[in-house]
């Protein structure tokens, strides 16, 4: 139990002196994953939701191996694209290998899946309510989808931090893409896990307190953003 | 809406903040080395002075030797400095990289469980300790990566024709981790285990372990810094490349990697011949 009440003062300590490594670890952790969901909801809210309203041959295959791809392993995401990004790959002419960008592609591959099954789910459930009613308003399928996506803006916030918190929280995608590098390609995760590798299990710790709770910060003020939001147009 | 639009207007801020960041550019060269040099601290140190010197920045890349290789192979990188002479010329021969300088040593050592069950603090050679862990089937910790640790101890194995892949999973074991995290699961399960001198002394959560023996001949671990051949990865930043491995290689650089103490000990002995 010292480790932790040490941990915890640990982090505390490094929170109130501002360290410098921390804040540019922090903001990379942020940048990185908040692009990559941003990116990812992107192409998941109107995926999920055309998956759905609309009927195409093979659909049904499309969903299964969406659902599957939610739960992708970080590790193998990671492989692939350090393999399309490699100098050897089909994309190595753009040197994006070991910088942040591609640590972006990679944590976008994982957080997309998860955004579109959730999508398609909630817009789903939406439509078997509001069907009849937007049919009878003359509704085409495209604003059926922009009101469904719409009416449904609050579950799919939520949807879309489901996939911030797999991209803030993994390691093994941005481990082999990022390279883990000082100053450049260091998050949060690779950081922990280096702390570890090193030794210092308290300084790790640390880490993960910190970790743990600006997921936290992050969650609570799209949770208040959402329900301010529901107070006003209610 | 005006919700939705003050939400997007900030998620779209971050994304050209993204977008900016590799605007600026000043020149790098990416090395790859050994997660043995990483955890001792020693390029934080020494790449602060050859940046003042060059302009030029070095980020690092930490993984095992094979895998260091394996970038230099693909490209991926600009310099490889390892610590496994074997691969290195096998990595030359084929074409992959062109000068190997030989920039510094030190060894390996072997740790273990405080206690010493087997009193291997008395014996006199590696062969002799690897021999009473293998007859007594004492847990012994392995890196299994094809790391340098990992070859160097594959080489001693086949010194005394112990196959020890047989024995994996039961007194042997594999973790296929770096140095660091190969520590903390010997020190979990009190089992022997093969470490560079470098991470074991920068190595903070020894608990349990102590150092039980070292200085065998045997034991010598060399790191030399490989270039690329541009040939091959015409991409690749041989000049850059080629100044850091002058400037490690220049009395400056030497003397650094000897200045470099980690509680009073030395961790790197500088030996690069001059040009």
């Amino acid at each position: 139990m010292n480790d932790f009440s040490q941990a915890f003062q640990k982090a505390l300590q490094l929170i109130i002196q501002l360290d410098p490594d921390l804040i540019e670890i922090v903001a990379l952790s942020l940048q990185v994953s908040l692009t990559a969901v941003f990116i990812a909801g992107l192409i998941g809210l109107p995926l999920g939701a055309a998956l759905a309203l609309y009927k195409f041959f093979g659909r049904g295959l499309l969903v299964a191996i969406l659902n599957t791809f939610m739960g992708l392993p970080p590790v193998v995401v990671g492989l692939v694209v350090y393999l399309i990004l490699s100098r050897s790959g089909p994309l190595g002419a753009l040197g994006l290998l070991f910088t942040p960008t591609a640590m972006v592609i990679a944590q976008v591959c994982l957080v997309t899946p998860i955004i579109a099954a959730l999508t398609r789910q909630t817009v789903m459930d939406a439509n078997n309510e509001f069907h009849a009613q937007l049919r009878a308003l003359g509704a085409k399928p495209q604003s059926m989808m922009n009101t469904l996506l719409w009416e449904t803006r609050y579950s799919l916030v939520t949807n879309v931090f489901a996939g911030f918190g797999r991209a803030i929280a993994e390691v093994g995608a941005v481990l082999i893409v990022g390279g883990n590098i000082n100053h450049n390609t260091r998050v949060m995760t690779t950081s922990i896990a280096l702390e570890t590798s090193k030794g210092n299990i308290e300084l790790a710790l640390a880490l993960g307190v910190i970790l743990i709770t600006l997921s936290l910060i992050v969650t609570s003020a799209v949770m208040s953003a959402r329900q301010t939001a529901h107070k006003i147009y209610a | 809406m005006k919700y939705f639009w003050v939400k997007a207007t900030v998620l779209v801020a971050l994304v050209v903040t993204l977008a900016s960041v590799p605007a600026e550019k000043p020149p790098f060269i990416t090395l790859s080395s050994t997660t043995s040099i990483e955890n001792s601290g020693l390029l934080d140190y020494l790449i602060p002075r050859f940046r003042d010197r060059s302009g030029i920045d070095v980020r690092v890349v930490s993984v095992g030797t094979g895998r260091a290789l394996k970038l230099g192979e693909t490209g991926d990188t600009d310099l490889i400095l390892v610590h496994h002479r074997p691969s290195e010329e096998a990595f030359i021969s084929k074409g992959y990289g062109v000068k190997r300088r030989e920039v510094m040593y030190n060894d390996f050592i072997i740790a273990g469980p405080r206690g010493d069950p087997l009193n291997i603090r008395k014996e006199g050679s590696v062969e002799r300790v690897l021999t009473l862990i293998y007859e007594h089937k004492m847990p012994f910790v392995s890196r299994g990566d094809e790391s340098g640790t990992h070859k160097k101890e594959m080489e001693l194995w086949a010194l005394l024709d112990v196959d020890v892949q047989q024995y994996s999973g039961r007194w042997y074991h594999e973790t296929g981790a770096g140095m660091g995290t190969t520590l903390n699961i010997a020190n979990g399960m009190g089992a022997y285990v093969l470490a560079d001198r470098g991470t074991w002394l920068s190595f903070k959560n020894r608990n349990g372990l102590a150092l039980l023996f070292e200085n065998d001949p045997l034991l010598h671990n060399q790191y030399s810094i490989i270039e690329i051949n541009p040939e091959r990865h015409p991409h690749t930043k041989s000049k850059e490349a080629a100044r850091f491995t002058d400037w490690l290689a220049s009395s400056e650089g030497q003397q650094m990697i000897a200045s470099f103490t980690l509680n009073g000990q030395q961790l790197f002995f500088p030996n690069a011949l001059p040009q």
